[in-house]
């Protein structure tokens, strides 16, 4: 990160341009010169108040001045720290923004290592699921085994045996060819499993979901514009990340028919980003909708949703929201309050934690579902859109990311210490 | 006496190899295809060892070795597993079911032959 995207830096620029002396800003700003010298030159961190009363004399936003480190980054230090905290003496967590500020590359690269490091562990873990618990897997390999442990002890048998009868040799050597065939149809079974696997083409993104969240967000999330066509191969590696984005794909082409151009636009003009509205004049399902915001080219909302489990299926990520990639999510977040509440509309204004709190409004709404009829369970399936804040949302719903990187410190809903306030 | 081995394993050919290996080396040698009436074959039977595959069709190997275990009669009746590799978390409760060895698969003829002779204490 250059210099010139600094707190200080970006403050000093404004100040410059606007003609103002240095004593007459930290006069107004209720400061001592000599701080604001210090904080201009980033020699002293500046946030909250100061950084606002600063932010409203320059006339700018005070996030206009945030230096740039995402909050993304924040929450992949604290992970690794987290990580780090657990196999032995935790590094110095409350400074991981000083650490983000002075040594950005070394901060990106840190996170990187942490990502990398969740990833292979994931797949080690994926990997050892597959190896004792996956009933194909294991079928195919005892199908192998049984092959060669039949031709091992047919070849020992017509190999020391001098005395054999010709009925039994004639009975051994067809059990050979039996077994033959059999061990090339298990080898075959056995590869191709495997190569489906689809590790050795993706050896960074072991999990299905982010394969096909990595894959989405390089269409820009504009799943309709695909035309309802197959996943290839050449799209994403993995047999599994195929099947979900292809069951996304489908889910996308149905909406857009459902919710056709112009009169999806025309409504989401007239009523903006509220589903149930647009629902109401258009006669479509309500997640429907949520899934057509979001899913607009060039759209900024974000997107989450659940299935009942409060298992996080899909997340379209939002600058300034993070999305925890591994664990659970804060509780506290509308998306699971729908959950309780179905076919109801909720709307709360949220704000993240940090030392510039981001807010959103979050727009959540739940939708059962009967696929098996009177006699079949219900399923639910919850969504929240993630969009900007007006500058007067008033009171806000603190939530967090996931508990674990989370600084609050009271928070009703916490399930286990933060790394960050231990 | 000729000493009764009973081979409780559902793939025919393996099943096959071990009856001629073992009848060659002068036990005789009775077949069950499957886990369900193993029980009964052991009371008429009366082998001198079982011969028990962990995978069958029907059943466990471990159901029916618990179930010999729990029988006075059988408690004390020599048992030789077969398992694969990788059935760790199952040889492991096979041991604490009473099992009397393990044979791995794919064995070479003469192990199998050794482990029913020490089992035999021929």
């Amino acid at each position: 990160m250059s210099l010139a995207a600094l707190t200080g830096s970006r403050l000093r620029a404004a100040r410059t341009a606007l003609g103002l002396r240095q004593g007459d800003v930290a006069a107004r700003a209720d400061i001592s010169a000599s701080y604001l010298n210090l904080i201009e030159h980033n020699r002293r961190k500046v946030e909250g108040a100061v950084l606002q009363r600063l932010a409203d004399v320059l006339g700018q936003p005070a996030a206009s001045f945030h230096d740039g480190i995402s909050g993304a980054l924040l929450e992949d230090l604290r992970g690794a720290a987290a990580a780090a905290s657990e196999a032995g003496p935790a590094p110095e967590i409350a400074r991981t923004e000083d650490f983000a500020h002075r040594f950005p590359g070394w901060a990106g690269l840190l996170a990187d290592l942490h990502r990398q490091n969740a990833q292979l562990a994931r797949s080690l873990s994926a990997l050892n699921d597959r190896m004792t618990q996956d009933p194909h897997l294991s079928a195919s390999l005892h199908e192998v085994i049984s092959a060669v442990t039949s031709l091992r002890s047919t070849t020992g048998i017509l190999v020391e045996t001098d005395d054999l009868e010709p009925e039994w040799r004639a009975r051994f050597y067809g059990n050979l060819a039996q077994d033959s065939d059999r061990l090339a149809v298990g080898a075959r079974a056995l590869v191709g499993y495997l190569d489906g696997f689809g590790l050795a083409d993706s050896p960074g993104i072991a999990v299905p979901q982010e394969e096909v969240e990595a894959w989405m967000a390089a269409l820009d999330w504009h799943l309709a514009g695909q035309g309802g066509r197959r996943v290839a191969k050449a799209d994403l590696p993995s047999a599994a990340a195929r099947q979900l984005a292809q069951g996304w794909l489908d889910v996308a082409s149905r909406d857009a028919a459902a919710l056709p151009d112009p009169a999806f636009s025309t409504a989401f003009a007239r009523y903006g980003p509220d589903p149930v509205r647009i629902s109401a004049d258009l006669g479509s399902d309500v997640l429907a909708v949520m899934r057509r915001i979001a899913m607009q080219p060039h759209s900024a909302v974000g997107l989450a949703i659940c299935d009942a489990s409060g298992t996080i299926l899909l997340r379209k990520p939002v600058d300034g929201f993070a999305v925890p990639r591994f664990g659970a999510a804060c509780p506290l977040w509308p998306l699971f309050t729908a959950l309780a509440r179905p076919m109801t509309p909720i709307e709360v204004v949220i704000e993240t934690p940090g030392p510039v709190p981001q807010r959103f409004v979050a727009r959540a709404f739940c939708q059962p579902s009967h696929p098996g009829g009177f006699h079949g369970p219900e399923l639910r399936q919850s969504a929240m859109l993630i969009l900007p804040a007006p500058a007067d949302s008033g009171t806000a719903q603190p939530v967090g990311s996931t508990c674990r990187t989370c600084p609050r410190t009271v928070c009703p809903a916490r399930r286990e210490p933060s790394i960050l306030t231990a | 006496m000729t000493k009764r081995v009973l081979l409780i394993e559902d793939e025919a050919n393996i099943a096959e190899a071990i009856r001629f290996i073992l009848s060659r080396d002068g036990w005789q040698v009775r077949v069950l295809g499957q886990g369900a009436g193993a029980q009964a074959m052991v009371a008429q039977y009366q082998p001198d060892v079982v011969i028990l595959d962990l995978m069958l069709p029907d059943m466990s190997g471990l159901e029916i070795l618990t179930a010999l275990r729990a029988d006075a009669a059988t408690a004390g009746l020599p048992v030789l597993m077969l398992t694969a590799k990788g059935q760790g978390r199952d040889r492991e409760a096979a041991l604490r079911a009473g099992v009397s060895a393990f044979m791995t698969k794919p064995f070479a003829n003469a192990d199998i032959r050794a482990a029913v002779r020490d089992l035999l204490g021929a």
